[in-house]
């Protein structure tokens, strides 16, 4: 594995639009190569190289790539978008659609990511040990493909909109969410170890949703089953099973009909 | 005006009978002249390619209400599709729901001039007026639609052809319409009520009409008028395994009615997107194609023209003035939905939709397609199109010929398909071998649509006199060549002249071209009954003033061009 290291210098004036960090696009490049790669600062293009200072070298696939990105990145976009394989790590804080649409490899953010996180991710790993902002894991505005598949952990707490359109892949949240969580989901699994707002599984199909805190507001379209013994991420619990959104159309699976399931602690 | 001559090229013209022997073009003024005629023109090295007519595309829908929620409720169809504007090239986005801008130049690339927008809701004719005149170097016009109108439902019940005709040359010259169009005649209006009209028979509720009398009322009209278009409809019972019953049925409403057009045209029924209508079996499971006979009934009538509504296997849009179809699909798809009513007019839905060929339904819907092409006797008759964008986006039509001309890349696609054998016992495809030659695509792109649109004057060929729009391809037709090699060719038009300005050089945009809307102004005699009705109806119904509601001026049409009718007598 050869490592590229970025480390920004200048700040843009406006967003940095930074897709082509990702090992795909430096796989096979040496660093002045690599300064090379084209950024976009509004509609305006601009080098990689006018931004970071860029040393190392790529291995000769994005698998043999990794990319370690230093310094204050809240004004740089789409770090990780759409990469396949190898691994990017973040120093800092970063900003929107991080790992969007991401199909495999690893991502570690040390530090915090802003909203669209992981959007339409397929596989691979999002690892960000700040916390999230809105619409992590979920689909790009207008689209009914959400988080496919692929594993994203945040350590903090994650905004709004959490997994909408989800049909599959897992998200880990360790601290608190806002409102909107799996919404019109059709698979998949949230795990959030704090509280919760309200507004959990609207329209929700398919999926799983397991709270271990509280919530605020339980939707009117979730029914509570039963009380079970499950282990969540390596957690053992009793937990009570609701299941829902009973207003949305449900396809059965052997005669029955399959629900979206919310599992909330309620107790060790 | 400059003049040019495009030297040496294969030319394929149906106009002049030329069948890709070479042959000098020439252009001086906007139109196609004489070679004699050029004192000193731009000289174009054709050697080795092909040239054509700029095409013509009798059914899309490319501008207008409908368009633009499916432009706005589909973000995801722009994503990654953004292209920044370059030089004269303005900024592009969107794949089946195009920017007004990328539709004109993706038209252009694809060596057409000449765009047809096939749905015009007459209360939103002055957006898809807008929407035309921001869509850069085509000739358009626009059918306004009046398959579920109130005043032709109230006419026709009681075959007031007269006036039907009077009020919809009211329409056509308020709405700056080109032709009469028909959807899923009173089916939309039933739709109003909860309810849909299956077949020719089944009443519109309220209006107590059926829709065959509606059909036939509308070619009586449209004779009547002697307008340049026939009837264009869109019969009932779109896109339900079973339905080619309803098509023929629909067809036989136009026999014995002869033209009354002084514009050149054969048919009195133009049927649009044939391949949604003509599907056997019961349901999805056992649906099959009956494109057989669809087009023996075709073949052998020769007062109707088709256009064949190919799918081409994409993630796109659908949109039409058949709300009942798109409540229909939404329920199958369960993706988003959009309906919209149109006051005393007409409705729209609008749903998104992946044509898999994973999924055998689609796969039998891609045969269908290519079957009503590929068993067409008279090329004259039968029109390539991809009911854009419902069957597909209108960028897919270099492939829709690659599979028409190809039986390689016809197999190609079978052995992608995932069901292929059931696919092939549901359908005729893989047993027909036909492939069609560059002149029966010229007459199918071209020299055809043009011709039943009434504009065989105009567009569609390469005599002198006709306007100077020619496509210039580069591709060799009697050098060897691979599928894929059609398809590209025809994706980018190497040269394209629109009323002799060069709109694509060397396969760049070179000019944002002079763009035309087109429109039919038919003069009746004075009918007081109609004006009085259009009044009241406006009083009592609309949400608008008849001040508000007529297109008018520069604003709308800053470039029209209007075909006159007299039908007063």
């Amino acid at each position: 594995m050869e490592t590229v290291t970025l480390t920004i210098k200048n700040q843009p004036n406006l967003y940095l639009e930074a897709d082509n960090i990702t090992p795909d696009a430096f796989a096979g490049k040496k660093a002045e190569e690599i300064a090379d790669l084209h950024v976009y600062v509004g509609k305006e293009q601009h080098r990689l190289g006018e931004f970071f200072e860029v040393s190392g070298r790529a291995g000769a696939t994005p698998g043999e790539t990794k990319i370690v990105v230093n310094g204050d990145l809240s004004r740089v976009k789409y770090i990780g978008m759409k990469m396949t394989a190898g691994e990017v790590v973040v120093n800092g804080n970063a900003d929107m659609y991080v790992g969007a649409w991401m199909q495999g490899g690893k991502i570690t953010v040390n530090g915090n990511v802003d909203a669209f996180a992981g959007t339409g991710m397929k596989g691979g790993e999002l690892l960000v040990k700040g916390s999230a902002g809105n619409y992590l894991g979920a689909a790009y505005r207008g689209d009914w493909r959400g988080m496919q598949g692929g594993k994203i952990v945040v350590s903090g707490n994650a905004g709004s909109d959490l997994g909408t359109f989800m049909n599959g892949g897992e998200i880990v949240v360790g601290g608190d969410v806002d409102v909107h969580v799996a919404t019109h989901a059709e698979g998949g699994k949230i795990v959030i170890k704090g509280n919760a707002k309200s507004r959990l599984g609207g329209q929700m199909v398919e999926g799983e949703i397991y709270v271990f805190g509280k919530i605020d507001v339980m939707m009117p379209g979730f029914a509570y089953r039963e009380d079970v013994d499950i282990e969540v991420d390596g957690t053992k619990g009793r937990f009570a099973l609701y299941e829902g959104d009973i207003g949305e159309r449900h396809r059965k699976r052997k005669g029955q009909l399959i629900y979206g399931k919310l599992y909330q602690r309620i107790g060790a | 005006m400059a003049e040019y001559l495009i030297k040496n090229g294969f030319v394929f013209d149906p106009v002049l009978g030329i069948k890709g022997d070479k042959a000098d073009v020439a252009i001086k003024d906007g139109k196609i002249v004489e070679t004699n005629a050029l004192r000193a023109p731009e000289v174009i090295d054709a050697a080795g390619k092909t040239v054509m007519a700029g095409g013509v595309d009798i059914h899309a829908h490319v501008a207008g209400p409908k368009v633009n929620i499916g432009r706005n409720f589909r973000p995801e169809d722009k994503l990654f599709t953004y292209k920044p504007g370059r030089g004269i090239e303005r900024m592009q986005g969107g794949f089946s729901v195009p920017t007004t801008i990328r539709t004109g130049y993706n038209y252009a690339r694809m060596g057409y001039t000449t765009v047809m927008e096939a749905a015009m809701p007459p209360l939103y004719a002055r957006h898809t007026h807008e929407e035309m005149r921001d869509t850069p170097i085509l000739d358009q016009g626009a059918y306004p639609v009046f398959g579920n109108n109130w005043f032709v439902l109230e006419y026709l019940k009681n075959h007031e052809i007269e006036n039907t005709a009077a009020y919809i040359a009211w329409l056509l010259r308020a709405t700056k319409g080109y032709a009469v169009k028909v959807v899923n005649p009173g089916g939309t209006e039933a739709w109003g009520w909860g309810l849909n009209c299956e077949n020719v028979h089944d009443p519109v509720p309220y209006f107590d009409i059926t829709p065959a009398q509606i059909v036939k009322g509308l070619i009586e009209a449209n004779e009547y008028l002697g307008l340049p278009h026939s009837m264009h409809v869109h019969a009932n019972n779109l896109g339900n395994p079973g339905n080619y019953t309803t098509t023929l049925d629909t067809f036989k409403l136009s026999e014995g009615i002869k033209p009354n057009s002084k514009f050149g045209r054969d048919q009195v029924m133009h049927h649009t997107h044939v391949q949604f209508h003509s599907y056997g079996g019961e349901n999805w499971g056992n649906m099959e194609s009956k494109a057989t006979e669809i087009m023996d009934y075709v073949n052998s009538h020769d007062n109707i023209t088709i256009d064949i509504g190919q799918v081409t296997l994409d993630e796109t849009t659908t949109m039409t003035a058949d709300g009942p179809f798109e409540h229909h699909l939404t329920e199958l798809n369960h993706l988003k939905w959009a309906n919209s009513d149109v006051e005393l007019e007409t409705a729209a839905g609008v749903v998104p939709y992946v044509y898999s060929p994973g999924i055998k339904v689609c796969a039998i819907q891609w045969c269908i397609g290519l079957e009503l092409g590929l068993l067409a006797k008279d090329p004259m008759r039968v029109f390539i199109s991809t009911d854009h964008p419902n069957a597909g986006p209108f960028i897919r039509y270099p492939r829709v010929i690659k599979w028409l001309m190809s039986q390689e890349a016809r197999e190609q696609q079978f052995n992608a398909f995932k069901h292929k054998d059931k696919v092939i016992e549901a359908t005729n495809l893989a047993g027909i071998d036909r492939e069609l030659d560059l002149y029966e695509v010229a007459q199918m792109t071209r020299a055809g649509p043009a011709k039943a649109l009434g504009l065989a004057h105009m567009y569609g060929g390469l005599a002198p006199g006709m306007e100077a729009d020619v496509a210039i391809y580069a591709f060799n037709p009697n050098a060897p060549y691979a599928p894929d090699d059609i398809e590209t060719a025809f994706l980018n038009a190497e040269h394209l002249f629109k009323t002799g300005v060069q709109v694509i050089r060397d396969h760049e945009i070179a000019s944002n071209g002079n763009k035309r809307t087109l429109w039919v102004n038919a003069r009746v005699n004075e009918n007081p009954q109609v004006m009085r009705d259009v009044k009241e109806k406006f009083l009592r119904y609309y949400t608008v003033t008849l001040n508000n509601y007529e297109v008018t001026g520069h604003h709308y049409l800053p470039n029209p061009y209007v075909i006159e009718v007299d039908a007063t007598q």
